[in-house]
């Protein structure tokens, strides 16, 4: 079903949200976009608004805290922090996401081997 | 699961404040797409494509702030508060339509919480007390009286020899004068085991229980009294204990006051004010084994033990007595009955019988308000259809409807539970002392949630065929509908619902009309006596009486019934100890002389004993057959005399004449390792007294009945009259009963100032209890089925006059081609009628199956009864013509011009 599709996609884009305020600190919508485009050198096409519903739901889980603040630019924007529980999370997931493309590797490496490709 | 309740706490909060989280998501919005082209231009960009490019990566904002809504909010309570805000202003909006379909369900869903409540009360919730699934019920069962009293050294062994149980306890009424603390006064007074209490996990509030050494013949006198009494006598004092209380003409020392909590009402216990320990009876008489004084025991099982272990232990232990004392043990049997079984006894039937009735009412409830929504749908068509048009889906359209069905049923449901806790109390008013423990009935959490259950079940059934119906066609074709032609698939459905209720209304009254006929046919049986103008008054003579000789008791007693003579409208009087009509039992073993005497106790023939005055005869108008009735000459002095009933004389002197023939009886004056027995001479016969109850007497194997002389009454018996005998007095029919029975007590308290007299009851009360039941079943499936009544003819009704309002046109057409008025009225009628009669077939083949299943609720009518089904089916149809008269008459009077032009 498209729904269990668009969740996955969710799971992905909130651990990448994680990552990303786990490494450069507290920062903007915006500038959490930026940096997931960058990390991953354009790949993700990223439909920058949808980082937003995945941002409320982080808070709603209280694994992000966000407050208003003041860009380098002197910009009103609301800054997001990740919390101790968030890297908690973060570090469950991570650990789940490796094992999980290990498997799939190994799989796929499988399937090759026996010549169905 | 904290973190997904926070989760969701959150989500609905966020509902809330929806608003202000949309601002916020604006204004982060809007800094985004700064930021964003601000960095465009720092790439050398021109500020229109910077900002052009800046919001193609941002992707469409209406889109991102949908998300955000979806990701932060909760999508179907979001819905459902849409629906349910609108199904309240639709409600609200067709006043008329909410009213009736509210008040339709409360009836239906109120009928349902109140007999559940009792249902709940009474069969469903434990007993009060703690070990409650492993008490039971134990009597000595004997072949007249299934549920028999025990004797007391029987009990003493059953105590002892039994595996099963962890300890039992007996008990049997005690007299219960209080004397010496103002006026005498006769409280209820129980004699229990020490163990009795215990058993029933029922702790004394203040002091204790009985000690086993207070068990027993010869210990100190000790008394345990009710908090009630505690309150009412001394006042709530703390120092109560050790006090003396004169109960019974014997000073006893008070060490417990039990909890007013503590209620238990079975046979041979109710609950009392006055509790004494009844292994201190000192009367040697009570100790024999072949004594039986209304003693009934209960048990607790050892945990794990079950009832079938218990009853094949106490086979064991039986079979030990019967070895042991074979002359009066050869045939005991013990008879265990769980405690809650006994104390509910046949109300369970009654009530899982009504509980099936009122299931119907809400049923018809039901199929009113669906057949009101399918009417209103095609009023509703074309906001459907435009609602369709914009793009609502079909299942949105369904969860609308039910909503508003829904909320209907719930509103109907609170009003439910109003009537149904009003409801409760009024038929638990009506029928006192029928329902078991109904102090226990009330509105709890399981009442609450049924409730809730039924009303949702309510509003889906009420709802879900008008919804479905209403969505199922092309909903989009009505916007083109003027409302004017039928849908027949609607009318089809509308005739489905109409047929139901009939059929329900059938068989609901079908079954009021057997239970009609029950009550009929026990008013017109004979009870065998006049119960009008009779007073029964309990009458305890003075103290001191009983240690007196049997020639001072006897003429204290005819001193006493000169003095009840000699108040002015006093009929006839007769003293009366033994077995009382409707009341109580008492019989005797006896064998018919010339035939050789049994060899065992249990091979006795058995007769009530009835021991009675010479007015006896005229005071309950009881005809006499042949022979004579006692008279004032079988005295102390002359040969034993009795009369028996023409049962007795059928069974035991079959195509004979009794009068002059002898029989013996048990002599309990005598050594009872003598076994004598006195020769009583048969002077008379007189008709049958219905012993048992109306409803009950023809089902019991015991029939036979003997009067004897209570002048010639043994030592024992009359030392026991000393202490407590009933006066039946007659009365004439000019006098009021509460005046009458005040002058007898003054005149009786005149005569002896230490006198006990209590309560009166008249006969007619007591006949009318023993039917109360079939009363109370008469009056619950009678509501019931009026209710059904009501519900099916203005179903009926409404469905016709919807009918008739939407052929209106066609019904002018008609009118203008020539069609006479009869014609009409016909037809409609013949609408009505067709629909009337296809639901009563069903009815009836339903009602054949189902009144079987209260054939243990009738008596005197099959439950299959051609008269009472050919009856109700007339009135049905009567009723159900009726309600189709009316909107056909309507039709007949169109005016077929206006008719016509009608839109």
């Amino acid at each position: 079903m498209a729904q269990s599709k668009l969740d996955l996609l969710q799971g992905t884009l909130d651990l990448m949200v994680l990552q990303t305020l786990a490494t450069i600190g507290p920062q903007h919508g915006y500038g959490i976009a930026r940096r997931i485009e960058q990390v991953s050198k354009d790949k993700v096409l990223l439909n920058q608004g949808t980082i937003y519903a995945s941002l409320v739901r982080l808070q709603q889980r209280r694994w992000i805290s966000a407050a208003w603040g003041t860009s380098e630019n002197n910009r009103k924007a609301k800054f997001y922090s990740i919390t101790k529980r968030g890297r908690k999370q973060l570090s469950d997931d991570a650990a789940y996401w490796l094992r999980l493309s290990a498997v799939i590797g190994r799989v796929l490496a499988l399937r090759e081997d026996s010549g169905y490709e | 699961m904290s973190n997904w309740l926070r989760e969701s706490l959150q989500r609905v909060f966020a509902l809330f404040r929806s608003d202000k989280m949309d601002h916020e998501l604006d204004a982060e919005m809007a800094a985004h797409i700064d930021l964003a082209t601000e960095e465009n231009i720092g790439r050398g960009m021109s500020p229109e494509e910077a900002r052009r490019q800046a919001l193609l990566r941002f992707g469409g904002t209406e889109q991102a702030k949908q998300q955000h809504r979806e990701a932060r909010g909760w999508q179907p309570l979001e819905t459902l508060l849409q629906d349910l805000r609108f199904a309240f202003r639709v409600l609200r909006k067709s006043s008329g339509f909410t009213t009736i379909a509210v008040l339709t369900t409360a009836l239906g869903i109120g009928a349902n919480s109140a007999l559940f409540s009792v249902i709940n009360g009474v069969l469903l919730n434990p007993l009060p007390f703690p070990n409650a699934n492993r008490i039971v019920s134990m009597f000595q069962e004997k072949p007249n009286f299934p549920k028999g009293s025990i004797s007391y050294p029987n009990f003493l062994d059953w105590r002892q020899d039994n595996r099963s149980f962890e300890s039992i306890a007996a008990y049997r009424w005690a007299d219960g004068t209080i004397r010496g603390m103002g006026e005498p006064e006769e409280v209820h007074a129980q004699r229990v085991s020490a163990t009795f209490f215990p058993i029933l996990g029922v702790q004394p509030i203040l002091g204790r229980n009985f000690a086993e050494d207070e068990d027993r013949r010869g210990a100190n006198p000790t008394v345990i009294i009710s908090e009630g009494l505690w309150k009412r006598k001394f006042g709530r004092d703390s120092n109560i204990l050790g006090k003396s209380l004169n109960v019974g003409g014997t000073a006893r020392t008070v060490v417990g006051v039990i909890p007013s909590s503590f209620r238990l009402n079975i046979q041979n216990f109710e609950t009392a004010d006055v509790y004494e320990p009844v292994g201190q009876e000192e009367d040697p008489k009570f100790h024999q084994r072949n004594s039986f004084w209304g003693l009934d025991a209960i048990g607790l099982l050892k945990p794990g033990v079950s009832l079938q272990q218990a009853r094949d232990d106490m086979k064991r232990v039986n079979a030990g007595l019967a070895g042991t004392y074979p002359d009066i043990d050869a045939e005991i049997k013990a008879n265990i009955i769980p405690l809650k079984e006994e104390i509910v006894g046949e109300m369970r039937l009654i009530l899982l019988v009504l509980f099936g009735a009122v299931a119907f009412v809400l049923l018809i409830a039901c199929v009113n308000v669906a057949n009101l929504l399918l009417a209103r749908s095609t009023a509703r068509r074309r906001e459907f259809s435009i609602r369709v048009a914009v793009g609502a889906g079909r299942s949105r359209i369904v969860r609308q409807l039910l909503t508003e069905s829904l909320m209907l049923a719930l509103i109907g449901g609170g009003l439910g539970l109003v009537l149904a806790k009003w409801g409760t109390s009024a038929a638990l008013a009506a029928a006192p002392r029928t329902v078991p423990r109904a102090e226990e009935i009330g509105l709890d959490p399981r009442v609450l949630l049924f409730t809730l259950g039924i009303s949702v079940a309510a509003g889906i059934l009420f709802g879900l065929v008008p919804a479905l119906r209403t969505s199922a066609r092309d909903v989009g074709a009505h916007l083109k509908d003027t409302g004017r032609a039928i849908s027949p698939y609607r009318s089809h459905t509308q005739a489905v619902f109409v047929v139901g209720e009939m059929a329900m209304a059938l068989v609901l009254l079908i079954g009021a009309g057997l239970m009609i006929r029950t009550l009929a046919y026990l008013w017109g049986l004979n009870p065998g006596f006049d119960p009008h103008n009779v007073l029964t008054f309990g009458i305890e003579p003075r103290p001191s009486l009983a240690d007196q000789s049997s020639d001072a008791i006897r003429a204290e007693l005819r001193a006493i019934h000169s003095t009840i003579l000699s108040v002015s409208g006093v009929e006839y009087a007769s003293l009366h100890w033994g077995a009382h009509p409707m009341q109580g039992d008492d019989e005797v073993g006896f064998w018919p002389e010339g035939q050789p005497q049994p060899a065992r106790e249990a091979d006795y023939a058995s007769t009530l004993e009835y021991v009675v005055e010479p007015e006896y005869l005229q005071t309950m108008r009881i005809p006499l057959l042949r022979g004579r009735f006692i008279t004032n000459a079988d005295n102390e002095r002359s040969e034993q005399v009795a009369v028996i009933d023409n049962s007795f004389a059928q069974k035991y002197f079959p195509s004979q004449d009794p009068i002059g023939k002898h029989i013996r009886i048990f002599d309990y004056d005598a050594d009872p390792s003598q076994r004598t027995w006195i020769p009583f001479t048969i002077v008379g016969v007189v008709g049958h007294v219905n012993q048992f109850g109306l409803a009950d007497d023809a089902r019991r194997p015991l029939q036979a009945q003997m009067y004897r002389s209570l002048m010639q009454a043994s030592d024992l018996f009359t030392k026991n009259a000393a202490q407590g005998v009933t006066a039946y007095v007659r009365f004439r029919s000019s006098i009021g009963t509460g005046a009458f029975s005040r002058t007898i007590r003054t005149t009786l308290l005149a005569h002896n100032g230490q006198m006990v007299v209590s309560e009166n009851q008249s006969e007619e009360e007591v006949v009318a209890r023993s039917i109360r039941n079939q009363r109370f079943s008469f009056i619950l499936l009678g509501v019931f089925a009026s209710l059904a009544l009501l519900l099916a003819s203005v179903g009926i009704y409404g469905v016709l006059s919807y009918l008739v309002g939407q052929r209106r046109q066609e019904i002018g057409v008609r009118m203008a081609l020539g069609a006479e008025r009869r014609e009409v009225l016909r037809l409609v009628l013949g609408d009505g009628l067709r629909m009337t009669f296809v639901g009563m077939g069903i009815g009836f083949v339903a009602a054949l199956i189902l009144t079987r299943l209260m054939a243990g609720m009738l008596y005197g009518v099959q439950p299959t009864d051609p008269l009472t089904f050919a009856i109700v089916a007339l009135f049905l149809s009567c009723v159900a013509l009726f309600a189709c008269y009316i909107p056909a008459r309507r039709a007949s009077r169109l005016d077929p011009t206006v008719a016509l032009r009608y839109e």
